[in-house]
């Protein structure tokens, strides 16, 4: 890398917009599931706001996501339009998926959401091979896979990324570290004290980061798309972060110590993000909460859209099972 | 020599084997489409173009960015093809043999077979996976079993065995430019087995069964090594005033019903053959699907000829013992007759 690249106030704007939409859309999922307005299972990103908005800063919509079933930060930071994607949720045949993938299927390849998998670990091969058709095709395009500390556990883990290693593929690994894999804390399971480490392994660029950082979050992630657009291979990123409301909605999350919630809870990445922004002059009180006011109003719109969507006709079972040429 | 190396001034043979008509299918493949690209362990020509030489010419026609040599990593080969497959491009992946293909069960099941339901249509996986296997060869309980029911039983999922050199050439081309993940299964202990030479870019539509062989008293019907053994039989059987057709399904699923229905309701009889277990194979559902539609019409019951319920065994006195007999397929086509005159 040359010059290191100046972290302006608008870059923290446009992360922090990013990251907020996030978080608002968040906290509305969670009120319609609490009130039975809503019906899906639901894996609540909050806490890892700030790490998937500064990934996202760096993508173009061409590059391609692979996230798992935990990974509606990450759909949205790549851009995920609200509609089709609140219309999955509620099962509708105007969802992204036509409502037969489901809120742990998004996929919406416009924006570059390519898979998501319910299965830990499983979107790393197919991120190696979505990054092997753009060496082939020098596309110039970067793929980003995006997996939680459980999945560096599982073999495919390492199958992934030995290959992407060894063919310098421009895929981005980008573990979320949250401290929990389900319900087990992190050192109970995983051998090494940070993941980053990991890449040494595979003789691929590695780091460790606070992903509730913007900045260090931002810095990795732009030396990784930078890396990756340049031909010089894969990188692992292992962001460190935190999720509030546990691995699914309605976790009671018992085995999180108290004090260490609370320790974590007093890091709140959002606040600080959102004095950072106002401390950096980007945007005033006033015009942060106009933005919040015109999200609301977009998400509002869009789950009137899913509500009033109709459910996919029975008939729809039948097809996308095989294609025409069948 | 594989089609792939073959200068083209030399004269045609007149039969090729198996071997010669993968290579051949894979070659012109590559030569048709740029997007087709090949994954898979030592298949590249300075690791011997593939233990099997299936491969064998490719990467140095193709250059080895389209015929890539894999590290020993099925999740990851079956992996990648899926992501390549997705971003436009046509991945020919080899496990070398079939066995091999329960470490990447997950990559197939729930991504490969599914990823256009799940999209709503908006991805597809148009992958083949190439695979090898067979029991005869004494490969014992881990390198020979015939896994075909497990993929036929997943939506989304083409399977495919072929019969003859002809059809490997036409079906191999069929699952390549096919839009749909296909399993394309090479038969081990016929490779070197000959067959008329196909016609070259021929594809042979997947779905679609064929009858090998008219007749007009008993259907056999399958796919696969034991479609060879009937083709015998028939011939044999024909001298002795009996009159057998053979069904050979090519595309084991999705299954082409209609024509094995067609065939059934003219001959009254049916016998299933595969290689595979008996037990929850291939042949139950053919077997179900038969008598379901056409149990009025039976004159028998419907009757099936596969190998035995256990692991594969390692001696060939145990091997033969397990695996089906074409006697064991003559002896179910008198009994099936037997029926009638009983009747």
């Amino acid at each position: 890398m040359s010059a290191k690249p100046s972290f302006t106030p608008a870059t923290l704007l446009a992360i922090w917009h990013k990251a907020r939409q996030i978080n608002l859309i968040d906290e509305k999922f969670r009120g319609l599931l609490r009130s039975g307005r809503l019906a899906a299972v639901y894996y609540s990103p909050r806490g890892q706001e700030i790490l998937a908005a500064a990934m996202g800063v760096h993508l173009q919509p061409t590059d391609y996501l692979v996230t798992t079933y935990r990974g509606i930060h990450d759909q949205l930071a790549k851009g995920i339009p609200l509609k089709p994607l609140f219309a999955e949720y509620y099962a509708k045949a105007t969802g992204a998926c036509k409502g037969k993938g489901g809120p742990m299927h998004i996929t919406h390849p416009e924006t570059g959401v390519m898979v998501t998998t319910g299965i830990v670990g499983s979107g790393l091969p197919i991120a190696t091979g979505l990054g092997w058709a753009s060496q082939l095709k020098k596309d110039g395009r970067v793929t980003l896979v995006t997996f939680g500390d459980g999945a560096s556990n599982i073999g495919a883990f390492h199958e992934a990324l030995n290959m992407a290693a060894l063919w310098k593929l421009p895929v981005i690994f980008l573990c979320q570290n949250n401290l929990y894999g389900e319900s087990s804390k992190y050192a109970k399971t995983t051998s090494v004290d940070n993941i980053g480490e990991r890449a040494a392994s595979y003789k691929m660029a590695g780091v460790t980061v606070n992903g509730n950082d913007a900045e260090a979050m931002w810095r990795a992630a732009g030396e990784a798309v930078a890396r990756a657009r340049a031909g010089e291979g894969p990188t692992l990123i292992e962001a460190v972060t935190f999720r509030f409301m546990g691995h699914y909605f309605g976790d009671p999350g018992a085995y999180i110590p108290k004090e260490e919630y609370e320790a974590h809870l007093a890091r709140d990445p959002m606040p600080i993000a959102r004095a950072a922004v106002l401390a950096s002059g980007a945007a005033t009180e006033a015009e942060l909460d106009a933005y919040d006011a015109e999200v609301s109003a977009q998400i509002e719109e869009a789950l009137q859209f899913a509500a009033d969507s109709p459910f996919p006709d029975v008939g729809e079972i039948d097809i996308d099972v095989y294609g025409a040429s069948a | 020599m594989s089609a792939a190396t073959a200068p083209a001034a030399e004269a045609k043979p007149e039969v090729i084997t198996f071997t010669e008509a993968f290579s051949r299918a894979l070659h012109d493949a590559m030569e048709m489409d740029p997007s087709v690209i090949m994954l898979g362990e030592d298949i590249a020509d300075e690791e011997g173009g593939g233990i099997f030489k299936v491969t064998k010419g490719l990467s140095t026609k193709f250059g080895t960015e389209r015929v890539k040599t894999t590290p020993i990593s099925e999740q990851a080969i079956v992996g990648a093809a899926i992501g390549a497959s997705l971003a436009g491009m046509r991945p020919v992946a080899e496990i070398m043999l079939m066995n091999f293909i329960t470490v990447p069960m997950d990559q197939i099941v729930n991504h490969a077979a599914k990823l256009r339901f799940m999209s709503g249509g908006q991805t597809h996986v148009p992958i083949t996976i190439r695979t090898r296997t067979g029991a005869g060869a004494g490969t014992g309980g881990q390198h020979s079993d015939m896994l075909e029911a497990w993929f036929a039983h997943v939506a989304g999922m083409k399977v495919v065995v072929p019969s003859t050199p002809a059809d490997a050439y036409g079906l191999l081309l069929g699952c390549i430019f096919d839009n749909d993940p296909c399993l394309f299964i090479e038969d081990q202990l016929t490779r070197t087995q000959t067959g008329p030479v196909p016609v070259k870019g021929e594809i042979i539509r997947l779905g679609k069964a064929h009858v090998a062989r008219e007749g007009k008293d008993v259907t056999v019907v399958g796919y696969g090594r034991p479609i060879r053994d009937a083709m015998v039989l028939a011939e044999k059987l024909a001298g002795e005033g009996i009159s057998v057709e053979v069904v050979d399904l090519r595309t084991v699923s999705p299954m082409d019903t209609e024509t094995v229905l067609k065939s059934v309701a003219k001959t009254g009889r049916a016998v299933v053959i595969h290689e595979a277990p008996r037990s929850f194979g291939c042949g139950a559902e053919i077997a179900a699907r038969i008598q379901e539609e056409l149990f009025d019409q039976l004159k028998a019951p419907v009757l099936r000829v596969a190998s035995r319920d256990v692991t594969v065994p390692f001696s060939r006195v145990l091997e033969a013992e397990y695996l089906y007999k074409a006697s064991g397929i003559e002896a179910a086509i008198r009994q099936t007759l037997e029926k009638r005159t009983k009747k």
